[in-house]
């Protein structure tokens, strides 16, 4: 059994008076890119959201590296490695690219191989460096989000639906992009394109209701048909 | 189905059920005290708390549909209440004490804060709620130096006295017996005093009953589901800035009515009386102190705030003049520094009573 | 009709956009008073009051926008700066008397910064016992702040007695310099100076420096500041200190201007401050400057030209902007 970087046992979280998770366990093994899958509301945001301390968790245990996280503050889980890339990217639309950058690194320099190796990536980063962000397209803001992300080693890297809005050129350069940051860190991605996550993953979970479903390797996830209609259904219903 | 306020709430448990009832029992009581003031207390001072104490809980109930139902933080609420009493106090000074003066001018006064409650709301209620608060702060501020400042019609600072309708003069007999004179009931005389304070007294009471028809009406469990979640209500389908606008709307029209019947009882209308900053925080301190979000809560903060406000003063005169020989402590007991007080109350209300007293009681809760 | 809009409105681009109008009004304001010394004159007192005004906008401004707080217990900074600066001044009257210009200074560098020790330290304990429980709750917020202003209100007529209070100018900043026939009082160019320094150093902190890079994106999105590893709540404390203390700088400076306050002089001016900061746009200093600027030109302009509608001009120019640019004329990028 390989180590385990990531655990969360039984969380609850609830938001204002609506109870949404109701007991999410989950092991993420060190390495390689866990997918986390649901429909809409089932509550994978608020399992991201939650291990980064942006909202509580009411009961249940998060534990990062053998450290309890769950009620650290959310600056101190970040500076414990893990990045977390938001739904809607986080970018700071009024800062130049250059500055977006400067944040996300640990004392404002960067390490100019991580540099080239993000301008490798996505050479749009390198063009528009001293562009404000909101000037970027939907897809550049991703990979700039991403590159954020990635600018720092990190031991653990959250993604929320990064595909979302995204046209299949800029999806496929994305698959090449996790591909390439896997190899060094873990990615917890959340996704509802099976397609996407099923190129990238390893390990996968089904989340539904606020509850996990289904834990288990992606490889066999894929070659149970009958088990992913009953598990994403609904998702795929929304998605194609 | 009368989906109210009250009946939204899931469990009712007996201690809540005791707390509406003390509280249901203490409005009562004050509404049943108000009713019959000029007969239990005749004297002149009774009176103005009395009547204070009507129009301020129209003018209270008014902006609880506001901060309270609504969600909305507005600093105009004198404003209206201003607009009302100068438009009655400017016609009765240029027409003549006539029934005509104020319905012409207190109806004009109401139709304007209306036109610019609508202005308002349409320009800066799309916006955040704190934008709002600002907007509606500057305008009031420029309304009330334009009534200081257009003394031509407004006599600025000092304001305007006037005379009222003859049925409301001291020496009008509703009632005379069989030697002329003005007959009287339990003592007291049947003469146009009294029916100008039941003028104000029935003015109040219909608007107040209004206000709680509009509360329990459907538009308000729209409001409330707005104050609770705008975003949600809008995807259902609600304009959420329309619905603001009207109740902005409805808030300043109501406010205006209780400025019309205050002009009309003070027989004086000034900025002090009617546009000052200091009644503003007034009608917050009485909405927050009676708990906001409950109608019956603004009776109950108008009265305890009017109370204090005529008898806190003589007692920390007497507490000042007590304490003379200790430092310092007579200078904050002075009579004038009785806000410095009110003020820690008030902070120390909204942090650890946000329901206010009726909203405790009844276990609203916070939102 | 739109493309004429459309030429109308790249002129108004090429020319500086929203930052021309200044100097817009300036332009128009000329044939409109008549006399070129008494322009001049406007101008330069208008340009005073904004940078005063500046100087209790701009802090108001970046505290919400970081932060989403409105404090209505601004003014009461700007209050006591002003008194705190007037007394510290009556203490060295005389420093303040004195034909030496160090003295004069030492004098006024005392009472500003007296008002500006004032507030930092207030900020701080403001920002941590009044505000901080009420975070996010933008109804309690403001009525705790309210609550906050009528005591510091009530402390001041306490502390300082309810007469208006007469305030000293140093020497060296009484007087006017005389250009032709145009004659500048001196402590409007010094008031005018300070604020632009004032700007300058905002400006430079925001752009040049980490803490800037930090507030800057703190102000558009705070949760990411914080996944990034920052402690957002170190950043908003420096701010809300430093912006009470140029509130009360800004107090200071009005209270040599006026001559006499008394303890009603904070929540005047809130007025026109809460002007400022809705005309410029919440949460940029650069939005505050313009709003400040426009506000305090219009303001003297209209005083001479129309004498009556001068409080009403500020609000119609709200109302203008808010018609055309509902967020003000430079918000920071919200996200």
């Amino acid at each position: 059994m390989s180590e385990h970087i990531l655990r969360l046992d039984d969380v609850h979280t609830d938001i204002e008076q609506y109870h949404i998770l109701h007991g999410v366990t989950l092991d993420v093994p060190q390495g390689g890119v866990f997918v986390l899958l649901g429909r809409n509301g089932a509550g994978k945001t608020t399992t991201l959201r939650t291990i980064m301390g942006l909202w509580r968790a009411r009961k249940g245990a998060i534990v990062f590296d053998h450290h309890d996280i769950t009620a650290a503050h959310t600056s101190d889980i970040a500076r414990q490695g893990i990045a977390y890339v938001p739904e809607n990217m986080g970018i700071f639309a009024g800062l130049t690219v250059e500055e977006n950058m400067r944040l996300a690194s640990a004392n404002g320099r960067f390490d100019p191989a991580r540099l080239r190796r993000i301008y490798d990536l996505f050479p749009a980063m390198e063009k528009f460096w001293t562009k404000p962000a909101g000037t970027l397209s939907g897809g550049q803001k991703q990979m700039l989000a991403i590159s954020r992300a990635i600018i720092e080693p990190r031991r653990l890297i959250l993604i929320d639906e990064p595909t979302k809005g995204l046209a299949p050129a800029i999806i496929r350069a994305m698959i090449d992009a996790f591909r390439e940051v896997a190899k060094e860190t873990t990615i917890l991605l959340v996704e509802q394109n099976f397609l996407f996550a099923s190129s990238l993953g390893s390990n996968v979970a089904v989340i539904d209701d606020g509850r996990i479903v289904h834990h288990g390797t992606m490889a066999a996830l894929v070659e149970d048909k009958a088990l992913q209609t009953q598990l994403l259904s609904l998702s795929l219903d929304a998605h194609q | 189905m009368p989906a109210t306020a009250m009946s939204a709430v899931p469990h009712v448990s007996g201690r809540t059920r005791t707390g509406r009832l003390v509280i249901y029992a203490i409005a009562l009581a004050i509404g049943l005290a108000l009713a019959v003031a000029p007969f239990i207390f005749p004297d002149v001072r009774s009176q103005e708390v009395a009547a204070r104490i009507c129009v301020f809980i129209v003018l209270v109930a008014s902006y609880d549909l506001l901060i309270g139902y609504t969600g909305i933080v507005s600093f105009a609420h004198t404003m209206f209440f201003g607009l009302g009493a100068y438009g009655a106090a400017i016609a009765l000074k240029q027409m003549g004490p006539g029934w005509d003066a104020v319905f012409l001018g207190g109806g004009a006064g109401i139709l304007a804060a209306a036109v610019l409650a609508a202005l308002i709301g349409v320009l800066s209620l799309r916006v955040k709620a704190i934008f709002f608060a600002m907007v509606t702060l500057a305008a009031a501020s420029v309304m009330l130096v334009l009534a200081s400042q257009l003394s031509e019609i407004t006599n600025g600072e000092d304001g305007l006295v006037y005379a009222i309708p003859a049925l409301f003069k001291p020496a009008t007999k509703l009632l005379t017996n069989a030697n002329g004179r003005v007959e009287t009931l339990f003592g007291v005389a049947l003469n146009g005093k009294l029916a100008l304070y039941y003028f104000v007294f029935l003015t109040s009471a219909a608007m107040f009953w209004l206000l709680t028809r509009i509360v329990r009406s459907p538009l308000g469990s729209v409001l409330e589901a707005i104050r609770e979640n705008e975003m949600r209500t809008e995807a259902l389908g609600y304009r959420v800035v329309a619905y603001r606008t009207a109740v902005f709307v409805i808030a300043a029209i109501v406010a205006a009515i209780a400025g019309v019947v205050w002009a009309v009882w003070l027989r004086y209308t000034g900025p002090a009386s009617t546009l000052s900053f200091s009644i503003m925080i007034d009608i917050l301190l009485m909405v927050v102190i009676g708990g906001m979000g409950t109608m019956v809560g603004s009776i109950i903060g108008v009265t305890l705030m009017s109370l204090a406000q005529y008898y806190l003063k003589d007692l920390m005169a007497a507490a000042a003049e007590a304490t003379a020989s200790i430092p310092l402590l007579p200078h904050v007991l002075e009579p004038d520094r009785w806000l410095l007080w009110l003020g820690l109350l008030f902070i120390l209300l909204v942090y650890f009573f946000p329901a206010g007293i009726a909203g405790t009681l009844m276990r609203k809760g916070a939102h | 009709m739109a493309s004429a809009n459309k030429t109308m409105g790249g002129a108004f681009e090429r020319i500086g956009g929203v930052n021309a109008l200044p100097v817009i009004l300036m332009i128009i304001a000329l044939p409109l008073v008549g006399s070129f010394s008494s322009w001049m004159t406007l101008t330069v007192a208008g340009l005073a009051m904004g940078m005063m005004i500046f100087l209790m906008a701009s802090g108001l401004s970046l505290i919400f926008g970081l932060m989403d707080v409105l404090n209505f217990g601004h003014s009461a900074f700007i209050s006591f700066g002003a008194f705190i600066a007037a007394s510290v001044l009556a203490a060295l009257a005389f420093w303040v008397e004195s034909d030496s210009v160090l003295l004069n200074f030492l004098a006024l560098f005392l009472a500003v910064s007296a008002a500006a020790l004032f507030g930092l330290i207030a900020g701080w304990f403001f920002e941590r016992v009044i505000i901080k429980p009420v975070y996010r709750d933008h109804l309690r917020q403001i009525l705790i702040t309210i609550g906050a202003l009528i005591i510091a209100e009530q402390l001041i007529l306490t502390i300082w007695g309810g007469a208006p209070i007469p305030v000293e100018r140093p020497a060296i900043l009484q007087g006017s310099i005389i250009i032709g026939d145009v004659a500048i009082e001196i402590y409007r160019i010094f008031a005018f100076l300070l604020g632009l320094a004032a700007f300058l150093a905002l400006y430079l902190v925001l752009n040049r420096t980490r803490v800037g890079l930090l507030i800057r994106a703190g102000v558009e999105n705070r949760e990411m500041v914080e996944a990034l590893g920052f402690r957002i709540d170190r950043v908003f404390i420096a701010v809300f200190m430093a912006g009470s203390a140029l509130a009360a700088i800004g107090g200071s400076m009005w209270a040599g201007y006026q001559g006499l306050i008394s303890a009603t002089l904070g929540s005047e001016l809130m007025v026109l401050v809460f002007i400022v900061v809705i005309i410029g746009g919440l949460g940029s200093i650069e939005g505050s400057l313009l709003g400040a600027l426009l506000v305090g030109l219009l303001g003297n302009y209209v005083a001479f030209i129309f004498p009556k509608l001068s409080l009403a001009s500020n609000m119609l120019l709200m109302l203008i902007v808010l018609l055309w640019r509902p967020w003000g004329l430079r918000p920071a990028v919200k996200h």
